[in-house]
């Protein structure tokens, strides 16, 4: 289809607005089999993927399904209905569109599978699950066209591959359908388009006009940033200048605590009371949904935000993005800044603050990427097997499947498309038995194959599998709301939500920050933090897992590369006055070398590996670095990592660097190590409940009071010790290895470097060092520390609490045998 | 294997690192919710297949208790069988390793709400077991006499600067002892649930099972 009919031409004519070119082009494309249109926010994106739509039911009306809209974020398609629904009506076309999400009502998703609407927007959850139903081939058979919106941000998460999997299986159920991904101006197009692909059958991609290059500059304050940390709160008066002269302003923070406590500190400075609001995913939903209200309604004059408003919801009238701290990530950055200035081809305008010294180096080399459109991100591993085995078990609520054919569907998914014969077919042995190498289940097994049809043993499966789908794992977490004033119900404002392991930190009194609100900790009550309001000078920052990015790869080799300058006149005078001190003293790192450097201070002897690798990378060389020097007898007692730099701390110095970056050494570490550590088991946790081993606690359970679950971390460890080749330690590997434990850019400094070190021993702390012992995050050197550390605890509190007469040795450990 | 050495109406008792109790004067082994036979419980109730391995690692810790210990008499204080099916459907290995276990010394199984009557496993089976001052019951009853108990699989937890460890553990009342589960498929009841406050007076502390037992006071 190449012509648009009439109503619509004429509808673009009424309202004044011409067919973008990548709009006629998405038009042109529409028969391709699957289509990729990459284009900046604001550039009419939505409509060119719905354009065909709409002219083929203006061409051909008909019933049912016709075409499928999925998005990341439940508010994008409701956004994206109201949107919609505006120009159909006004062009005068006769088309239901109706979104089903988590949001939607029992009721209303019964009807939707009776009798579907033209156009349904929904979620890969909501998609998949839709799927699982006996009827998805009468539901889904018609279907024309699937539309993935923010295509850039599914494909970075298991979401992603959720997606891909529950298209393979549409397609079988509707072979005609084409397939439409929108994406975010991303660094590699055709990786997304491999994605999207329904393999073996190529995707087009369309690129639309970028628009022009944003203003963006690094914020200049009086006050230089301090040597290390990360919130930023020196720039504070520089920043509410900026909040005054703009209409309205997106602050964005690289993790949630960052962003409580940068917001506390503006309103402590906030004396004109200047309308703020805080934004982030661990606010409770009333509270986001007031502060998306009052965006909405322009109310408000700047919002302190997280990742949360990252994706593509239109907030108004956004003219200033300010990024605090290092973005970390140059295509995270160039996204954000798109949030500023909705209109095609209007400069969006940016200002980056960085919050320490270090950071003002990393944001000079971020800004010069964004402007040489140098984007990074990493080439998408093959599809997590935790999720194939959902996959499985999905396909088989449904109903029976051939074994053959359901490959051949898997395989046609891009993220799919190498998955051996033998790696599937141990998937599906393992959602059939369990996969143990101990044959226990040949009664009770998952799936059994009748006729050579696979299909559940027990039909009653269906509904624990649909209450199993989906990737996104909770941290347990637990809900914060005011107590109410009178009785001890739990009905007070609700306000968002802690870390369990944070709220058992917490003893009555103690008073934290959340949602910009200094709260007392009152008690628990059925599963939720019951608070109180209370100013404090000190209150505690809640603790968040999983939301520390790592500098990518691409923004270490340009800060390498900007340290080889002969100088920088960039920069501000006292980072240049920096840089220069260290090249006096010591050295500043290269490209192609790895720089230690080796110096006494408070007695203890100290090392610094300059590996430039990204945090978890560097995190993870600490522990291997620190276990092999443990068996050297250097005696490391602990190291602190950050985005640069490593720095251990031991009573002996390191004179041979050699040994240790050797490749095979650092792999059998690796080896030694992964077997007891936290981020593993927080790995396994996360691929248990994915593939089905454990069932998804819900909240509703464990407030039933079913403590008596054990926790995943047991039957890790008995997995570990009895069948150490399960295939659910075999994933659990292959996800940490591309996740927290990063191996693979240490591999890659290892590479870079080839063993060129140079070890620099210094009589003191070198310029560049410095700053690392302010960091925090540092990690003792684990084995029996924590048992000491209990011992003492343990003395403490019977000291406190004056007790000792009770017991008959409360300090002698008895050990008989 | 370590253990913590304290006195309790009068007995002078080791709480071991792994869970178990052990009496040096009367040469008496206690464990607690043994749970045997749990994961092929939870497949036939609920189509989990969890790692089919937790009877064969309690098994094999309990032996190792034994060995530590030599003891004359074993109390198991109830829950040792998941249920009374899972007990029956045990696999011939594991029944092997637990005659051989049972084999020389006397052994009492006391009854659970887990597995309330008896199974073919020889041993004396019991209500409750009175020996010296104590009593040895599986859940913890009104105002008795002092009193050796399991049930609640009581979990203890202490803040290590910022760092939170929560273990296993024994609770330790004037006269009452609640003992932690020894099973390796068992989860917890955190000590300051108030089905356990409820049970224990002011004085009463918490041993930590772990590398090396140690007493904490119950945060009141």
């Amino acid at each position: 289809m190449t012509q648009l009919p009439a109503p619509i031409t004429d509808w673009f004519a009424r309202k004044g607005w011409t067919v973008h070119p990548h709009q006629r082009a998405m038009l042109e494309a529409s028969d391709a089999p699957a289509a990729l249109l990459i284009a900046p926010t604001g550039g009419g994106k939505t409509m060119a993927g719905f354009l065909p739509t709409l002219a083929a039911l203006h061409d051909a009306p008909r019933q049912g399904l016709h075409t499928l809209y999925v998005s990341p974020l439940k508010a994008l398609a409701a956004d994206i209905k109201r949107n919609l629904r505006a120009p159909v009506e006004e062009i005068g076309l006769d088309i239901r569109i109706e979104d089903r999400t988590g949001d939607t009502t029992y009721t209303q998703k019964r009807r939707q599978r009776a009798d579907p609407p033209h156009i349904l927007l929904t979620t890969p959850e909501s998609l998949a699950l839709l799927l699982t139903y006996e009827d998805a081939p009468r539901i889904f058979a018609g279907v024309q066209r699937i539309i993935v919106d923010e295509i850039h941000a599914l494909a970075e998460s298991k979401r992603g591959d959720q997606l891909m999997l529950a298209l393979s299986r549409l397609q079988a159920l509707a072979p005609d359908l084409r397939r439409v991904g929108l994406s975010a101006t991303v660094e590699d197009p055709l990786g997304i388009a491999n994605f999207l692909a329904c393999h073996p059958a190529p995707t087009q991609i369309i690129q639309a006009d970028p628009g022009p290059d944003p203003d963006i500059s690094m914020l200049e304050t009086e006050e230089a940033p301090p040597w290390a940390g990360g919130g930023g709160k020196y720039a504070i008066p520089a920043v509410l200048e900026q909040i005054r002269a703009h209409n309205t302003t997106l602050i964005f923070h690289n993790t949630r605590a960052q962003a409580e406590i940068f917001f506390h500190n503006l309103w402590l400075a906030n004396e004109e009371h200047l309308p703020i609001g805080i934004h982030h995913g661990a606010l409770a939903k009333e509270q986001r949904l007031k502060v998306e209200q009052a965006m909405v309604e322009g109310s408000l004059q700047a919002i302190v935000c997280t990742g949360s408003l990252d994706l593509g919801i239109d907030w108004g009238d956004v003219d200033l993005v300010i990024q605090i701290g290092a973005p970390k990530n140059v295509k995270r950055l160039v996204q954000r800044i798109g949030r500023a200035n909705h209109r095609y081809n209007a400069p969006s305008k940016a200002l980056l603050v960085p919050a320490n010294r270090f950071e003002i180096v990393e944001c000079k080399a971020a800004l010069d990427a964004a402007l040489a459109h140098d984007l990074d991100g990493d080439p998408r591993g093959p599809g997590p097997r935790d999720m194939l085995c959902q996959h499985i078990l999905n396909c088989a609520a449904a109903g029976p499947f051939e074994a053959d054919a359901l490959y051949r569907e898997v395989i046609s998914a891009g993220p799919y498309a190498r998955l051996s014969r033998a790696q599937f077919d141990e998937c599906l042995e393992y959602c059939a038995t369990g996969g143990y190498a101990l044959r226990a289940y040949d009664k009770y097994q998952r799936l059994v194959q009748r006729d050579g049809l696979w299909q559940l043993r027990d039909p009653r499966s269906a509904a624990q599998i649909r209450m199993n789908l989906g990737t996104i794992i909770d941290t347990e977490t637990l809900k914060v709301r005011l107590k109410a004033r009178r009785g001890p119900g739990a009905g007070g404002t609700p306000l968002g939500e802690i870390e369990e392991g944070f709220a058992a930190t917490l003893s009555q009194g103690d008073t934290f920050l959340i949602g910009g609100q200094i709260v007392k900790y009152e008690g628990l009550n059925e599963m939720t933090v019951q608070v109180t309001r209370s100013p404090s000078d000190k209150p505690r920052i809640a603790t968040f897992m999983g939301t520390k990015f790592a500098t990518s790869t691409q923004l270490s080799t340009r800060i390498l590369d900007m340290f080889q300058q002969d100088s920088w006149p960039d920069l501000p005078g006292h980072t240049q006055a920096w840089l220069q001190l260290q090249r006096e003293r010591s050295k500043l790192p290269e490209p192609g070398r790895l720089l230690i450097e080796s110096f006494p201070r408070d007695g203890r002897a100290n090392t610094v590996v300059y590996g430039f690798a990204g945090r978890n990378a560097m995190q993870t060389l600490g522990l291997l670095l620190t276990q092999r020097m443990e068996q050297q007898g250097l005696d490391p007692l602990g190291f602190v990592a950050t985005d640069y730099a490593t720095l251990i701390w031991g009573l002996e110095p390191l004179r041979d660097p050699t040994p240790l970056f050797d490749m095979e050494n650092l792999r059998d570490g690796l080896e030694t190590w992964l077997a007891g550590n936290a981020v593993m088991k927080r790995t396994f946790r996360n691929s248990a409940i994915i593939g089905a081993l454990i069932d998804r606690m819900t909240r509703g359970a464990r407030k039933s009071g079913r403590q008596a679950t054990f926790s995943s971390d047991i039957l890790y460890d008995t997995l570990r010790k009895y069948d150490p080749d399960h295939l659910m330690l075999d994933i659990t590997r292959e996800e940490a290895m591309k996740g927290l434990v990063d191996f693979g850019r240490v591999e890659e400094m290892v590479r870079r470097t080839q063993g060129r070190i140079d070890l620099l021993e210094l009589d003191r702390v070198s310029p560049l060092a410095a700053p690392l012992f302010l960091e925090v995050g540092r990690v003792p050197i684990k084995g029996l520390a924590e048992e000491r550390l209990l011992a003492e605890e343990a003395q403490r509190l019977f000291d406190d609490a004056a007790l000792p007469e009770k017991i008959t040795s409360p300090k002698r450990w008895a050990v008989p045998y | 294997m370590n253990s913590y050495a304290f006195s309790f109406c009068g007995t002078e008792l080791l709480a071991m690192g792994s869970g178990a109790l052990f009496w040096p004067a009367q040469e008496l082994l206690v464990v607690s919710d043994l749970h045997l036979g749990k994961s092929e419980r939870v497949a036939r109730r609920s189509r989990q297949l969890l790692p089919p391995y937790e009877t064969r690692d309690t098994l094999n810790r309990l032996e190792d208790a034994i060995t530590a210990t030599e003891p004359a008499t074993v109390v198991c204080l109830g829950d040792s069988f998941d249920d009374l099916d899972a007990g029956a459907a045990l696999p011939e290995a594991e029944v092997m390793t637990l005659t051989g276990l049972m084999a020389g010394r006397k052994w009492v199984w006391i009854e659970g709400n887990h597995d309330p009557g008896p199974l073919e496993f020889g041993g004396t089976h019991l209500a409750e077991l009175s020996c010296g001052p104590l009593t040895f019951r599986h859940i913890a009853e009104g105002d008795t006499g002092p009193e050796v108990s399991g049930h609640y699989h009581p979990k203890t937890s202490v803040s290590l600067r910022g760092r939170l460890v929560s273990r296993p553990s024994f609770l330790v009342s004037t006269r009452r002892l609640i003992l932690p589960a020894f099973g390796t498929y068992t989860g917890g009841l955190r000590s300051d649930d108030a089905a356990l406050t409820g049970l224990l007076d002011a004085q009463a502390y918490a041993i930590l099972t772990g590398p090396l037992p140690c007493a904490v006071p119950l945060p009141r």
